[in-house]
């Protein structure tokens, strides 16, 4: 039985979709003083370049744009099976005292994030953290949510969300592949 | 066949070109973790790793050390003076007695060839070679390689030149197999009485005169000269030997391009290499001894809870 797939976002849709997601990030900080967007290895760096230039276009500012790779801090290296790859990590100014808002392209268990948290609270003490994602797709492991959300999706658990940024797919666009009815 | 590797790294000589990448990719990211004010990842947590040392070394020690604490490793060091090895215990019952305090993983220096692969067939932990004997160093291989590799985006078609007392240098086999694995064209420059007899099975150029091996190389890789090796007839002299063979300014400017230049240390200034050249603008040095903790770094990652990745990538699964 072939798994069914259906289109989430299209291109126009997560374009539309980032412009909404930079406005609720600039509202929420009160302006782009001390703002800081961290993007998580690998979708989530792109997408947190895409919303800092509509930032730019908006506000006339550039945002400092961080990349965080977490594999170092991931809580299932032990049960994973082979090493994986480790990216890079670059946080371009301090985050001490700034407003950092997190990025990713799905959130799902909430794992990532808690290594995120880890990770960034080894490069300092941010006034505050937040988190925006392009998907929510539910299922959280731990107590975290997104303070801003680009599209809602209800995902059962053997479900898969893949996220296509142009940057590194070739194309924009999400799809939830739901598996075979048995 | 596959080199029965995941667990252990003993040597360069039995990696493919795939794994050698793959713990350079890996370490090449690493870099960035010494930077930070906390210099910490927690990667290791809770893995317990013992530095075996039956030969006296500082650099390669203090490396490995900062390596496994940077990723949150517990850490015992043994020095052969210290321990009970003097009172006659084997490598193996020394090795077993620590594993049965529940340790993780060993890296170990020893004065014999072939000690790390000896002791990796014999306990659980995983074994990192530190040196062994005049056989291998393969973590030093790895950094020289990391770093070359850094300063010319690729290693494939570059000609690396190893000077200086090859014969007694596990640091120059490394180098050699690693080097040609990925594709860089080797060379050794030295006195004849200091170069293995058979060298060139190696795959390597042999420069007799250090003029030579700086109009043909890309960079210079300048191996300590022990100096016990003059006592034991090898050279005539140390000044002899920096007459000759010692990697000088002078030598430098008449070279066709820049070169550049490492040694593994610790240096003899003015022996194999003049102070001007080490802390001169071509140097990186100390760009070697900042990789060495990354490539470190890296290898402890790879092989923490008996990674069958090594192996695996050697097959060419991804």
């Amino acid at each position: 039985m072939a798994n069914t797939s259906s289109i989430v976002l299209t291109a126009r849709a997560l374009e539309r979709t980032v412009l909404r997601m930079a406005d609720e990030i600039v509202e929420r900080n009160d302006g782009t003083d001390n703002l800081v967007l961290v993007g998580i290895q690998r979708r989530g760096v792109q997408i947190a370049a895409r919303i800092a230039a509509v930032i730019k276009t908006r506000e006339q500012i550039d945002i400092p744009i961080g990349a965080l790779d977490i594999t170092l801090y991931r809580d299932d290296l032990q049960t994973v099976g082979p090493r994986p790859v480790v990216g890079k990590t670059h946080l371009p100014v301090s985050i001490e005292g700034a407003r950092v808002v997190i990025v990713d392209d799905v959130l799902f268990t909430g794992r990532t994030i808690r290594a995120a948290l880890d990770e960034l609270a080894d490069f300092g003490r941010p006034a505050r953290v937040g988190l925006a994602v392009l998907i929510d797709r539910g299922g959280r492991e731990l107590p975290i949510q997104p303070d801003v959300v680009g599209k809602l999706v209800e995902a059962p658990p053997g479900a898969r969300v893949d996220v296509f940024i142009t940057e590194l797919d070739g194309r924009d666009e999400v799809v939830l592949d739901l598996p075979a009815a048995q | 066949m596959t080199a029965p590797l995941g667990k252990d790294l003993l040597g360069l000589e039995h990696l493919s070109a795939d794994q050698i990448n793959l713990i350079l990719d890996t370490a090449e990211p690493l870099r960035e973790i010494s930077e930070r004010a906390i210099k910490k990842v927690p990667t290791l947590r809770g893995a317990t790793i013992v530095n075996l040392f039956f030969e006296a070394s500082t650099r390669t020690r203090i490396s490995f050390e900062f390596a496994e604490k940077r990723m949150s490793a517990d850490t015992v060091n043994v020095a052969v003076s210290a321990s009970s090895v003097s009172k006659g215990e084997t490598l193996v019952d020394t090795a077993k007695n620590l594993e049965a305090m529940k340790i993780d993983m060993v890296v170990m220096r020893h004065g014999s060839s072939g000690a790390a692969k000896f002791l990796a067939e014999r306990i659980e932990s995983n074994v990192i070679n530190a040196g062994d004997g005049m056989h291998e160093h393969p973590t030093q291989g790895l950094l020289d390689m990391l770093t070359l590799r850094q300063r010319f985006g690729t290693l494939a078609g570059k000609k690396i030149c190893i000077c200086g007392d090859v014969l007694h240098s596990r640091v120059a086999r490394s180098n050699i197999w690693g080097l040609t694995k990925l594709g860089a064209e080797v060379a050794v420059c030295g006195p004849r009485s200091l170069l293995p007899s058979a060298i060139e099975e190696m795959g390597v150029t042999v420069f007799s005169r250090i003029e030579q091996a700086i109009e043909w190389a890309d960079a210079l890789n300048v191996l300590r000269l022990q100096l016990e090796r003059m006592q034991a007839g090898y050279i005539p002299s140390l000044r002899e030997y920096n007459r000759v063979f010692g990697v000088t300014r002078e030598r430098l400017e008449r070279a066709p391009r820049d070169i550049l230049i490492l040694h593994p240390g610790p240096m003899n200034r003015g022996v194999e290499i003049d102070s001007d050249v080490a802390d001169g603008p071509h140097s990186v040095i100390l760009e070697q001894v900042t990789n060495g903790v990354a490539v470190r770094m890296a290898v402890l990652y790879l092989l923490a809870g008996n990674s069958p990745q090594l192996a695996d990538a050697a097959k060419g699964v991804a």
